[in-house]
């Protein structure tokens, strides 16, 4: 292959257009911001409904647990002081919590897997903003929240338990179980910014899961009998998410309750985004 | 027979010291059945007080024996993992290359997984007296409850070998994971199978693990209870999936 | 030629990480528009972290550059938008097809969206990859991952093109359709294309002007045939029957010329004298009763003049991997 200098155009300074000078370099072109988070939106849900193990094991595990949970403690509801519904309907919120971790991890673990791989690179020499990358993942995430908490929803109303709020409630139960997927999706975005590895990420899934086992998930908080434990679902915020959906479900329209719920799932959110953002500043490095 | 036990302790000094070796894999096996005993027995100790729930020595003490049993079951589990990773990184092949006897590397993995669930036992044995679990059982009932667990172990180590040498990758954790943890919570976890009502309790009645739970509940009580009826099936189980390992391990053999 | 005509200009551009050395270390260059530059060095050299800067992914510390006639520190969108940059790792998404990857990437640089299809169906058909276009990029192979990353740094039709070790681990096969496809953009679209490789035939071949960067410095700088001419002198390579004798080989050619060892107990000797002094390297061993496995003389080479300039052979000198 000759590599003969004669061969090219020659260095000219200025030629207008063609070979061997520098043409007039394009305008900026820069997509706005609704279509830069459109775009890593839409690539972030194929990519989930894509693998399939992503999609139907964050759906079946939680349904799984609550099949059993819900059976297997069914007596619970004899404990003096027990709200007067079945187990069921008291454990259908947990669901919502389990799948908003797996959306966590998920969204997190796509993050960290674009930072190895050097796709983030990738992205970094286009005009995409980091916010809008920070948006449509987690954007994505959030429709991939939607299809799991209408699923968890259906399945419930489906195995007998009933919505105490009704048609209104579980549009509210929607949102809050999307407004709490929203807030963790935002952690996990901040663990792959922060530490840029998947193995990083999913070292935390259990930390989460464990603060779901430490709340009111199993019992009311007034009914946990250990000191400790009670303590810890107290402060716990899990706690006040848990019982912000299930007050929909089996009390109906409890204002503290929806009140405490929402608080700390937008607190998380805005927490989450915060810090994720401040973390895509540092990791998307250019000049 | 002597390169059997060669090769056995040869895979096993790998597994237990890998495992020490490395908090990574020592730590999650040690934390985890301490957190199950925290969540339930902490957590859940009021369905003590559910109307017939009349286990003497009290919550913590039943789900001790979940727990117990429950470890030694995914330490079985995690021995399925390693052998998963083993292949992946290639060192699997190594391994049917060099030993003379391939049986023993079943039996190898299967002894590691045993140690190093022995010291999760005593970890968690040590942590449930602390908080105060009661013991009703004699020297010769809780030998027993020892025995269940090794039992336990070695059915799930055996699974795990087999869908680990069937698949031969890292990815095949949830299917080793996945049966395991539902036959655990299939059984009377939370309360006794009389307390349990509905489908639950249809599946309990022929799940496995309770015959195995209740008899560890009830040598912990001192009230020994279908104690033989879980010897029995967990040696079935065992001879089941020593077939079931081999065959994956023959399939091993094959894929070269 | 003047450095204000130039596509790249490069003046004293030093990057030093925290502590470890300085992987760049105060480099110049100047390169034309339309023209093929080949940075040619070890690994560890600097060479990826002069791409990475040149690119605008990593700040210098200090020293400046001008790509496309834009500062790489305070213009760096106009700089992006100037270039396109295939680097070290084929970055894809494994679950994407190769077409959904154009698609994406015409967005997010801002093409219209009835061009966005067009301009990927062109990019498809250039590099070759129609039939594959709606597979998964997981299930491509190395070669057909490569020229979906050249595709995808073409889709705003750059005028500058930075290929970060491009044929590192391809087949032959592959590999010179790449260089076919580089040389092409150069010689037909007056691309000017900033190539880092450690492969001596790949600058040889491909590049009108060779930069070769050590430790962060460039050595050397000319068109291939430049830089052979100034090296200009053959060389001896021995290899020993006993490679424990390497030390006695060297000793005995040392008085010829520069000694050099290579793999396999190999040394090299240059022959500043020229080939007639092939055979009184072979009395010299002879008497000194030193028993050769083999011998050969080659002519200069791009290796022969980092050799040079830095008294080591360029294959096998990199150690550490490039700092990012």
């Amino acid at each position: 292959m000759s590599s003969s200098a004669a061969a090219r155009p020659a260095f000219a300074g200025g030629g207008a257009g063609g070979g061997g000078s520098l043409a007039a370099t394009p305008a900026l072109r820069s997509p706005s911001l609704v279509e830069q988070v459109a775009a890593i939106a839409r690539r972030s849900v194929v990519r989930t409904f894509r693998q399939r193990a992503l999609l139907v094991f964050p759906l079946v595990f939680p349904l799984i647990l609550f099949a059993i949970n819900g059976s297997a403690l069914g007596a619970a509801r004899k404990i003096h002081g027990f709200p007067p519904v079945s187990y069921r309907d008291f454990a259908l919120a947990v669901p919502f919590i389990q799948g908003a971790l797996f959306v966590a991890v998920s969204a997190g673990t796509d993050l960290a897997r674009d930072i190895q791989s050097g796709f983030f690179d990738r992205l970094a020499l286009t005009p995409l903003r980091g916010s809008a990358l920070l948006a449509g993942q987690l954007g994505g995430a959030v429709v991939v929240a939607c299809v799991q908490s209408l699923v968890y929803l259906l399945v419930g109303i489906a195995t007998g338990v009933g919505i105490a709020s009704g048609f209104g409630g579980a549009l509210v139960l929607l949102a809050l179980s999307i407004l709490i997927a929203f807030g963790f999706a935002g952690l996990g975005a901040l663990i792959a910014l922060r530490l840029g590895t998947g193995e990083a990420v999913q070292g935390f899934f259990p930390l989460l899961f464990v603060t779901v086992f430490l709340s009111s998930s199993s019992l009311p908080r007034n009914l946990i009998k250990t000191d400790w434990f009670k303590e810890v679902a107290t402060y716990n915020p899990v706690s006040y998410l848990i019982e912000g959906i299930r007050s929909l479900i089996i009390t109906g329209w409890d204002g503290q309750a929806l009140a405490l719920g929402f608080g700390f799932a937008l607190l998380l959110s805005v927490l989450t985004l915060g810090f994720a953002g401040a973390a895509m500043k540092n990791r998307l490095v250019r000049t | 027979m002597r390169r059997f036990v060669f090769v056995a302790r040869a895979v096993a000094w790998r597994s237990v010291h890998n495992a020490l070796a490395n908090p990574a894999i020592l730590l999650p096996s040690l934390i985890f059945p301490l957190f199950f005993l925290a969540a339930f027995a902490g957590g859940l100790s009021r369905v003590g007080d559910v109307p017939n729930f009349d286990y003497k020595p009290g919550y913590t003490a039943f789900q001790y024996a979940f727990v117990f049993l429950q470890s030694a079951a995914f330490g079985g589990v995690f021995t399925g993992f390693a052998i998963a990773r083993d292949f992946d990184s290639g060192f699997a092949r190594r391994l049917l290359l060099t030993a003379p006897r391939r049986s023993g590397i079943i039996a190898g993995y299967a002894l590691g997984a045993l140690v190093r669930w022995l010291l999760t036992a005593v970890v968690i044995t040590i942590a449930a007296l602390i908080a105060g679990m009661d013991v009703a059982g004699n020297g010769i009932e809780l030998v027993g409850i020892v025995g269940l667990g090794i039992g336990m172990n070695l059915v799930a180590a055996l699974w795990a070998c087999g869908v680990a040498m069937f698949l031969r990758t890292e990815q095949a954790g949830a299917l080793i994971q996945m049966p395991v943890f539902i036959v655990l919570f299939l059984a009377p976890v939370y309360v006794p199978l009389k307390l349990l009502s509905g489908w639950i309790h249809s599946v309990a009645r022929f799940n496995p693990a309770t015959a195995a739970l209740e008899a560890a509940r009830g040598l912990l009580a001192g009230s020994p209870v279908k104690v033989l009826l879980a010897f029995g099936l967990l040696v079935a189980g065992a001879a089941v999936f020593s077939v079931w390992a081999r065959r994956g391990l023959a399939s091993a053999e094959r894929a070269g | 030629m003047s450095a204000r005509d130039a596509a790249i200009e490069v003046e004293g551009l030093v990057r030093e990480f925290k502590k470890g050395p300085r992987a760049v270390d105060g480099i110049d260059l100047a390169v034309q528009p339309g023209e093929i530059y080949g940075f040619l060095g070890p690994n560890g050299a600097g060479k990826s972290t002069t791409v990475l800067m040149l690119t605008t992914l990593l700040p210098p510390t200090s020293g400046c550059a001008r790509v496309g006639g834009y500062d790489i520190v305070k213009d760096g969108a106009h700089v992006r938008a100037s270039i396109g940059a295939a680097l070290q790792e084929a970055a894809l998404d494994a679950i994407l097809t190769g077409r959904e990857h154009l698609k994406l990437q015409a967005t997010l640089q801002g093409m219209p969206k009835a061009e966005r299809e067009q301009r990927g169906q062109e990019l498809l058909e250039r590099v070759g990859l129609t039939e594959a276009a709606d597979r998964r990029v997981g299930g491509y192979s190395g070669g057909m991952k490569r020229r979906l990353d050249l595709a995808l740094a073409l889709v705003h039709s750059p005028r500058i093109l930075f290929l970060d070790e491009p044929t590192t681990g391809l087949d032959l096969q592959s590999r010179t359709a790449l260089w076919e496809e580089v040389a092409r953009l150069a010689r037909e679209e007056g691309m000017t294309v900033f190539l880092t490789t450690q492969y001596l035939e790949e600058a040889d071949a491909l590049a009108d002007r060779v930069g070769i960067i050590d430790h962060g410095h460039i050595v050397a700088e000319g068109t291939p045939m430049q830089l052979k001419d100034e090296v200009g002198n053959p060389t001896v390579e021995v290899v020993p029957a006993d490679v424990s004798d390497c030390d006695k080989f060297t000793t005995a050619v040392a008085s010829f010329g520069t000694t050099a060892r290579g793999e396999r107990g190999a040394v090299t000797v240059q022959l500043p004298g020229g080939e007639s002094q092939l055979a009184e390297i072979v009395r010299v061993l002879d008497q000194a009763q030193l028993k050769v496995a083999s011998l050969q003389l080659h002519q200069p080479s791009l290796d022969d003049v980092f050799l040079a300039k830095t008294g080591r052979k360029l294959e096998g000198a990199g150690g550490e991997d490039d700092e990012q």
